[in-house]
């Protein structure tokens, strides 16, 4: 029997029983559908967190206190762990292939000024942080680039919060008091947006050491570093390590490159994608469970036909593939039309709730219409068989 | 040519066996006409499913064309069903969903035969049995005769050397059941054999050689008395 005779006799059985067929194949296409929407959400998800991770440039490695990434309890760690210093991060500015070594203190705080009050981020940085990561000045300068370890009360502004205290006038040259010191405003950001929640322009940033000052603190949260982009990475991490091991005389801070940091939280959410896509699978399983019991009765209900066929000469073989074809096409049609379906919902979502992230992966659409042929093709051996053992004779003889 | 020696076919009923055909020694030649009667449990239906191949002996051996099929595997009985043997039953066994032309072409369509000329000897025979203006119409739109006509149509596009019929009127009226008759006669007369199982004594008279079957037994062979 030639393939596409059996196509178009299989398909001539399944339109004969237009309702069941149709049931049955939307019991597939809601399975893919749930495959492909919630893969379509975790994708979207990874690629909205990537965006948000990656758009202050991919070439960074952030530096932090304390040893995390080894177990055990290492020696040097019962002795002190020592803060990362602002001369840590002079430091670390000549190791090779460094363009940029920031260092960094956040913390909330109130801005005064104007007889207006607001509380806001405060990101205490050194002067290269708006260079380091593209946030761009509007007017004015950012931090102008002091010692570290003496900077001037100068203070840079986030979009946000220069309008507010301010409004339309010009924040340039005014005093602000921030805490219980006075500042001076040198400029103002551009919008920025948010990353993972936090305001970016609802912020204002102060040199490094009046943070350290200002929250207390005798050590950074972290120092950041940016890179060259041709730089190879396992060496620019070696020579921070190499700078860092020698001022602190043991490994008592942690070298997160950005990389390592997107695949902590890639694993994470790959996980989540295969945990809902799992969940989709579980309906698609119950349409395979759909299409079984269908055939099942399909082999039943035509006895009498594979009878005739056996008697005018079919083999086992061809019976079986006649309705192991059936199952097949069954799912296949259900899973492009949970496909399509899915597609359009995507469509619709993006269109009219473009803030929630849905992205579609070509490569789970291949494998939701794969994973449903295949449920329909497991789903039909078992009744195919059955068709294809049936003695002739004795099927003739069911009317 | 058909050669039955020492075929016999034995079910198990409980403990018992029944010997439903017991040592019958056939001999049919290409183009013959015979009629099988005898009473129901005699074994007559027994010995058209050997014939047809639908059921194998329990012991003896089936010649048929020279070649021996008593003891082939599955397939190969499905092939020498395909081009030797036509059916045609009682019940028609049409497949409902199907047109006329496209049960015709059903034993093509599992050859692998080609879709213009599946459609064109579908015609040819359709309209020979007298159906040309029936091609598209679904069995349910068809009378029992129309439908019988069907499944001979679909007996004989594959050219078989012999037609099995099981009580081939049984299902219609005298006058459907007569032109039925006329048209296998018709067939026989064009050199295919035929082999017809009934219960009316009309239909069986009119063979040209009558076999009476009684406890699968050959009880008697007969030519037709009158010529």
């Amino acid at each position: 029997m030639k393939f596409i005779d059996l196509i178009q006799f299989t398909a001539q059985a399944i339109f004969s029983h237009r309702l069941r067929s149709t049931l049955t194949a939307i019991g597939i296409g809601v399975g893919v559908l749930a495959v492909v929407l919630l893969t379509a959400i975790g994708e979207g998800v990874n690629r909205f967190v990537v965006e948000q991770f990656t758009q202050f440039g991919t070439t960074t490695i952030a530096v932090q206190p304390g040893k995390s990434s080894t177990l055990g309890i290492n020696p040097a760690v019962l002795n002190s762990v020592r803060p990362l210093s602002l001369a840590d991060a002079v430091a670390l500015e000549r190791a090779p292939y460094v363009l940029y070594s920031v260092p960094a203190v956040s913390g909330a705080g109130s801005i005064e000024a104007n007889n207006r009050e607001r509380n806001v981020n405060v990101f205490a940085v050194g002067p290269g942080f708006d260079r380091a990561f593209k946030f761009n000045v509007n007017i004015g300068s950012f931090l102008p680039p002091d010692n570290l370890e003496r900077a001037r009360p100068v203070a840079v502004l986030g979009a946000m919060a220069a309008a507010e205290i301010f409004g339309s006038g010009n924040p340039l040259g005014q005093r602000i008091r921030i805490g219980n010191e006075r500042y001076r405003v040198v400029g103002v950001m551009e919008p920025k947006g948010e990353m993972l929640g936090i305001d970016l322009d609802d912020t204002v940033y102060i040199p490094a050491a009046r943070g350290l000052e200002m929250f207390n603190r005798t050590g950074l949260h972290e120092i950041d570093i940016l890179y060259a982009e041709d730089a190879p990475v396992d060496e620019v991490v070696a020579g921070i390590r190499r700078i860092l091991l020698a001022r602190h005389g043991g490994e008592d801070f942690t070298i997160l490159t950005q990389q390592q940091m997107l695949d902590v939280l890639g694993s994470i959410i790959d996980v989540l994608t295969l945990g809902v896509g799992a969940l989709g699978g579980i309906s698609l399983l119950v349409g395979g469970v759909g299409i079984f019991t269908i055939m099942t009765i399909a082999v039943r209900e035509r006895t009498e036909e594979i009878g005739l066929l056996r008697a005018i000469g079919t083999t086992k073989n061809v019976v079986a593939r006649i309705f192991i074809g059936e199952a097949v096409l069954l799912s296949a049609l259900g899973g492009a039309g949970g496909l399509l379906l899915a597609l359009i919902v995507i469509g619709a979502v993006s269109v009219l709730a473009p803030s929630i992230p849905v992205n579609v992966s070509i490569m789970y659409v291949l494998l939701a219409e794969l994973i449903a042929v295949l449920t329909g093709l497991i789903a039909g051996v078992l009744p195919a068989y059955k068709a294809a053992s049936l003695a002739p004779l004795d099927a003739l003889r069911t009317d | 040519m058909i050669k039955l020696r020492g075929i016999c076919r034995d079910y198990e009923v409980g403990d018992e066996t029944v010997h439903a055909l017991d040592h019958i020694e056939l001999d049919i030649a290409a183009g013959e006409y015979i009629s099988i009667m005898g009473p129901s449990g005699s074994g007559k239906s027994t010995l058209l499913n050997i014939l047809g191949l639908l059921d194998k002996p329990t012991a003896g051996i089936y010649e048929l064309d020279g070649s021996d099929v008593s003891d082939l595997p599955d397939d190969h009985l499905a092939q020498v069903r395909r081009q030797k043997i036509g059916f045609i039953f009682q019940s028609f066994h049409l497949v409902s969903r199907l047109t006329a032309h496209e049960n015709v072409e059903l034993p093509m369509l599992l050859m692998g035969t080609n879709k213009k000329e599946r459609r064109q000897r579908a015609e040819e025979v359709l309209d020979s049995v007298g159906l040309r203006s029936r091609l598209d119409h679904r069995p349910d739109q068809l009378s029992g005769g129309e439908r019988q006509r069907v499944a001979i149509a679909r007996a004989i596009v594959m050219r078989p050397s012999f037609l099995l019929a099981d009580e081939p009127t049984g299902n219609l009226d005298s006058k459907s059941g007569g032109e039925i008759i006329s048209i296998v006669e018709d067939l026989n007369s064009q050199g295919i054999g035929l082999v017809v199982v009934t219960h009316d004594p009309d239909l069986g008279d009119r063979a040209r050689r009558h076999l009476r079957m009684v406890d699968g037994r050959i009880h008697s062979d007969n030519p037709r008395k009158s010529a």
